[in-house]
């Protein structure tokens, strides 16, 4: 089976500041990583060519610094890797991604399945799996936890979802973007990283892909991001003081009366 | 200190560590109060590629030495050394196949060990043969193209969890000490069995069990070397081994130290953090000062035994027992530092100070090293003269 992971380079969430003036996020210092979610679709995909056999290759797009998640991806065992990196590209959003990503998927011979995690820890549209699907014309499965059947035609899969899970069968070719209940990451192996240190990433830009400037980057996408701005806490404070059960009493009221718990008749 | 390591040594060390933090640290006490193997570890180490470090590149491994071996040890053992022991006995009984296997049983064993698929042991103690290997009582009979054995073993790391297992029986009891053979024994040989599972003191995570040979029929293929060769097999086998153990040591010293000094830095007494009062900062200060000596002492030796150096037994001994004097030290001290809180299982220095006893103990008692240096230096100085 040729599995092609989807993977973003991310600023290390942990570490992200947004500076209160500017309203930017303040790259300096802060580690880049591979969206953690991501992590989950690797090992999806290790554990699904372990099964099936097979080869994957991980995908990126980003600056030509993202080449680095691309090695990182090699380390944890994946077969090959490519990067889309061209000055075009910047500035898309995630119709824009897809129109990248999927031409790159396009061009690569017999592609059974494509993962992605669930979302990207900057972004959090979770929109650029299923954006994929959909401008490939394959079936899609979103969140999902668990493999029932990994065939070279197709796959029967566990959706996650708020009341429980479908199990879904997905004919194949076709793509997932899996959540963490997929199975914790491995740690990268040593040979991996020894392969990785020696590995020269494909890059392509948008001409190779056959895509023209206005259907990438910022000028391909229908949405720009304005200003993003830490939101002020505006709500009215009160402290209600006095002893437990009276406080407790005029808390309930004050929720009641609020409509924040709504008693039924 | 910066010891030079090449870029794949400062990978192992990095990698071992990111597992360290990642995967045994937070679940080694568990696994100590259970008693319960770290399978998903050990898997996770197989993954890593960290079995395939001392195995050669033509099956499949990474050709590293002592020093790569030590390395990885010391680094799980600053997390926890009931891992490491499940990790490094791995390569304790896999040494002899390395030593001594013929062409066929490496291509065999060897992949199989490296891959992690099968996990090793090393068979040589029994409950009346400790100090005393000569004295062990598994016999083996040769019948035709098999040979039969029988006895018991005891104490072995790995036991009932591995699928290969190097045991050492006397085939010709009349010979003494050239009357032992060592065999590879397979975990579903007719007639072998994994007897009870011992309940320790430390490194609980680890699995120490009896092996149980009932008229154990195995192919007299599976003989190491040839005949009589079994203590020459052992002898050559904890040459390699002593400094991993003396690397575990380190680690867990280490591990001890950094707890220490971080709650001295943060525990307070008579309103000021108890690291700057000199009593506890002596304490931290001899922890450092010997944990740096022995890793000194271990990295030396592992580079004298890698660069194929013929008489290694007296610093492979020393880089045993040093090092783990060091460790019972700097654990005991470790809790001295916590004080009432290092006495309670909250805190990860009392097993560390259970799992550091075994160090002096296991893979030659401490006695045993000091015996074996002495009587290299009787031989040396009586060479000099």
């Amino acid at each position: 089976m040729k599995i092609v992971v989807c993977i973003k380079q991310v600023p290390d969430t942990a570490h992200v500041r947004l500076d209160p003036e500017t309203h930017t996020l303040k790259r300096e210092g802060v580690e880049s990583i591979i969206n953690p979610f991501d992590l989950f679709a690797l090992e999806a995909a290790l554990r699904i060519r372990e099964q099936a056999g097979g080869a994957i290759v991980a995908l990126s797009m980003g600056p030509p610094q993202a080449a680095e998640v691309i090695k990182e991806a090699i380390g944890y065992g994946v077969d090959e890797g490519l990067l889309l990196s061209d000055r075009a590209f910047a500035g898309a959003d995630t119709w824009a991604t897809t129109a990248a990503l999927a031409a790159a998927i396009g061009q690569m011979e017999d592609v059974d399945l494509i993962v992605c995690g669930k979302q990207a820890v900057d972004g959090d549209t979770a929109q650029v799996g299923p954006g994929i699907a959909q401008r490939l014309g394959r079936p899609q499965v979103a969140f999902v936890k668990a493999f029932r059947e990994i065939s070279g035609q197709r796959l029967v899969v566990e959706r996650q979802m708020d009341d429980g899970f479908d199990v879904v069968d997905l004919p194949l070719p076709g793509l997932i973007t899996v959540v963490r209940e997929v199975g914790e990451p491995r740690p990268p192996s040593l040979k991996g990283k020894m392969r990785a240190k020696q590995y020269r990433v494909p890059v392509k830009g948008a001409a190779d892909l056959g895509l023209a400037p206005e259907q990438v980057g910022l000028a391909g996408s229908y949405t720009q991001v304005v200003k993003v701005f830490a939101p002020q806490a505006t709500g009215e404070r009160r402290v209600l003081q006095g002893s437990a059960q009276e406080t407790g009493a005029q808390a309930v009221d004050l929720l009641v009366d609020n409509q924040v718990i709504l008693l039924g008749s | 200190m910066d010891y030079f390591f090449s870029e794949e040594q400062v990978m192992i060390r990095d990698l071992c560590r990111q597992i360290a933090e990642e995967r045994i640290k937070p679940v080694r006490a568990e696994l100590d109060e259970k008693e319960q193997f770290p399978s998903e570890i050990m898997k996770a180490l197989a993954q890593a590629d960290l079995f395939q470090i001392i195995i050669p590149a033509e099956y499949g491994g990474l050709g590293g030495g002592c020093l790569e071996n030590c390395i990885a040890v010391e680094e799980l053992s600053r997390a926890c050394c009931g891992v490491s022991t499940s990790y490094a006995a791995c390569f304790l009984g896999a040494y002899p196949i390395l030593l001594f296997g013929s062409q066929e049983q490496k291509d065999k064993y060897l992949p199989l060990i490296g891959n992690g698929q099968q996990y090793c042991a090393f068979a040589l103690t029994e409950s009346a043969s400790g100090s005393d290997a000569g004295s062990i009582q598994t016999e083996a009979r040769r019948d035709g193209d098999f040979y039969v054995l029988n006895g018991s073993k005891q104490w072995i790391t790995n036991g009932g969890q591995a699928g290969i297992y190097t045991v050492v029986a006397i085939t010709d009891r009349s010979k003494g000490a050239r009357g032992a053979t060592a065999f590879i024994v397979e975990a579903d040989d007719p007639g072998f069995t994994v007897g009870k599972k011992e309940r320790k003191l430390g490194i609980r995570a680890s699995a120490t069990a009896e092996l149980i040979f009932s008229d154990c029929r195995i192919p007299a293929d599976r003989v190491l070397g040839k005949e009589g060769l079994g203590f020459v097999v052992a002898m050559r086998t904890f040459d390699k081994s002593r400094p991993g153990v003396g690397a575990q040591a380190v680690g867990l010293a280490q591990g001890a130290l950094d707890e220490a000094a971080a709650f001295a830095r943060v525990r307070k007494q008579f309103g000021k953090p108890i690291i700057t009062f000199q009593a506890v900062a002596h304490m931290l200060a001899d922890m450092a000062t010997e944990i740096e000596a022995a890793r000194a002492l271990v990295y030396a030796t592992a580079r004298f035994i890698d660069s194929g150096a013929k008489d290694i037994s007296k610093v492979s001994a020393m880089a045993k027992v040093f090092p783990s004097d060091v460790a019972m030290r700097a654990a005991t001290n470790a809790v001295q530092v916590f004080g009432g809180h290092g006495y309670m299982r909250d805190y990860p220095v009392e097993k560390m100070m259970r799992d550091a006893k075994i160090l002096q103990i296991y893979e030659g008692t401490n006695q045993i090293q000091r015996n074996v240096i002495g009587q290299e230096l009787n031989k040396e100085y009586g060479r000099s003269k």
